[in-house]
């Protein structure tokens, strides 16, 4: 197998300008998908049961249809619907917010609902009203139980928003699949891409770990 | 002090309290005693509304709390209360466990709630366990922690739910210990507990219940000795 650099470094520009959007695209859609999130994840902890159903429907479905079909409908229902036009980059980051809160919803849940009902007691025989007492004692011992999780999420959808490709936003997906089709190149593009993908998992998961590190001395 | 009427409770199906009535005296000590099962926990945890109350009527210092409009959390502010399983908060120290509700609910100033905390520390014994971690300590610090943590809002009335029976054995005394001087202090106090040594020699008034209703009270002495009802004789001859 003889690698053609060649096409590589004629590709170079357009791998770092997809990558500068992968990456943007991630953080936008993991800081949405973090708010909102959090919200559904209230919503769904609501003890009346039909309050909360909205919010269990939500994740029922984000989490139970593929994303490529969420990316599909999104780009040629949703933003048609309230833009007027399709529009690759807002697609890509409604689709992956919405899906990722989905993930980020059931992780906030789980945190939450990990910490020991005596906590909230002790908290509240104390005289805490309940906001008091989810944020001076429930939240910050949850917040550490839900890094590990969060953590992954946010790989799962780094790697996801190579979906956008199919969608023709240019990230470094995109550009992987232009190089293949222009040079009938397998190994160059796709490996590349591969690479930069690891590269950036792999950062984020180094950033968790010592973030992980911290909290837990703390 | 605490006025309990006709106090029912149930969950699902299962009636636990079936007409609770009590009254507590300003600085008494009452000892409630009983088999598991009996419901003392769950009487107690209605005091401070831990618990919902299905029916009947419970008066704090004169105040309805069975009532919509009562503000729970300033009740609670005056009703302190220790759990079996401590629930030290884990993530704070020892002081801060003890300042966080002064600090943000009465809204305290920090070297004052310190003061303050410190304080309850050296009355529990443990001043030099200011800055250490809830995990660092042994179950007996950690309830005499968890003592002064509740002392520290300054409650009128403290509510103890089996505070020993999470303990070895030779932790129990330390604990007791600092009960019977908040006894000595005038505090008032309703105590579920399994120590009958505890409930004879610090009870002003024994409460013994069984199946979700008070079978039997008096004074200590009455109780031990000489009880009226089979049900108190029988869980007695068990316990004593």
């Amino acid at each position: 197998m003889d690698i053609r650099w060649d096409i590589l470094a004629e590709y170079a520009p357009f791998f770092a300008k997809g990558t500068l959007l992968t990456i943007g695209l991630s953080i936008v859609s993991i800081l949405i998908g973090s708010v909102l999130g959090l919200a559904i994840g209230l919503g769904k902890m609501v003890q009346n049961k039909w309050l909360a159903f909205p919010f269990k429907a939500y994740i029922t479905f984000f989490r139970g249809t593929p994303l490529l079909v969420q990316i599909l409908l999104v780009h040629f229902g949703l933003i048609p619907l309230f833009m007027g036009e399709t529009n690759g980059i807002a697609a890509a980051i409604t689709a992956l917010s919405l899906n990722s809160a989905a993930y980020v919803a059931e992780i906030f849940r789980a945190g939450i609902q990990s910490i020991d009902k005596g906590q909230m007691e002790a908290a509240r025989s104390l005289g805490m009203n309940h906001v008091q007492a989810m944020r001076f004692v429930i939240l910050p011992q949850a917040i550490k139980r839900m890094i590990p999780p969060l953590g992954n999420e946010f790989i799962v959808l780094i790697k996801d928003s190579s979906l956008a490709a199919i969608i023709a936003v240019k990230e470094l997906m995109y550009w992987g699949q232009a190089m293949q089709g222009q040079y009938y190149r397998a190994w160059e593009p796709y490996i590349t891409a591969a690479l930069i993908y690891l590269v950036l998992t792999f950062s984020l998961s180094l950033l968790l770990n010592r973030l992980e590190r911290r909290l837990a001395t703390e | 002090m605490i006025e309990v009427k006709n106090l029912k409770k149930t969950f699902g199906q299962n009636e636990v309290l079936k007409g609770i009535n009590v009254s507590v005296k300003p600085q008494e000590v009452v000892v409630v005693i009983g088999p598991s099962g009996s419901g003392k926990s769950t009487f107690l945890r209605c005091l401070n509304l831990l618990e919902t109350i299905t029916d009947g009527h419970v008066w704090i210092e004169g105040t309805d709390i069975t009532d919509k409009k009562t503000d729970i959390n300033a009740i609670r502010t005056e009703v302190g209360m220790v759990f079996q399983q401590f629930n030290l908060f884990p993530h704070k120290t020892v002081i801060e466990n003890i300042m966080l509700a002064p600090l943000k609910v009465r809204k305290v100033p920090t070297e004052k709630a310190r003061e303050k905390g410190l304080e309850l520390l050296r009355k529990v014994g443990l001043a030099e366990k200011a800055d250490a971690y809830p995990d660092s300590l042994s179950g007996g610090q950690k309830q005499r922690v968890a003592i002064a943590r509740a002392l520290a809002m300054e409650p009128k009335i403290m509510l103890f739910d089996e505070p020993t029976s999470a303990l070895d054995p030779e932790m129990v005394g330390e604990v007791l210990e600092v009960m019977k001087q908040l006894a000595k202090e005038g505090m008032t106090m309703v105590v579920v507990t399994h120590e009958m040594g505890f409930a004879r020699e610090v009870g002003d008034r024994v409460i013994f219940m069984d199946g979700g209703f008070v079978v039997e009270e008096g004074v200590p002495r009455d109780i031990f000795e000489n009880p009226q009802e089979e049900r108190t004789k029988a869980f007695l001859s068990k316990v004593l």
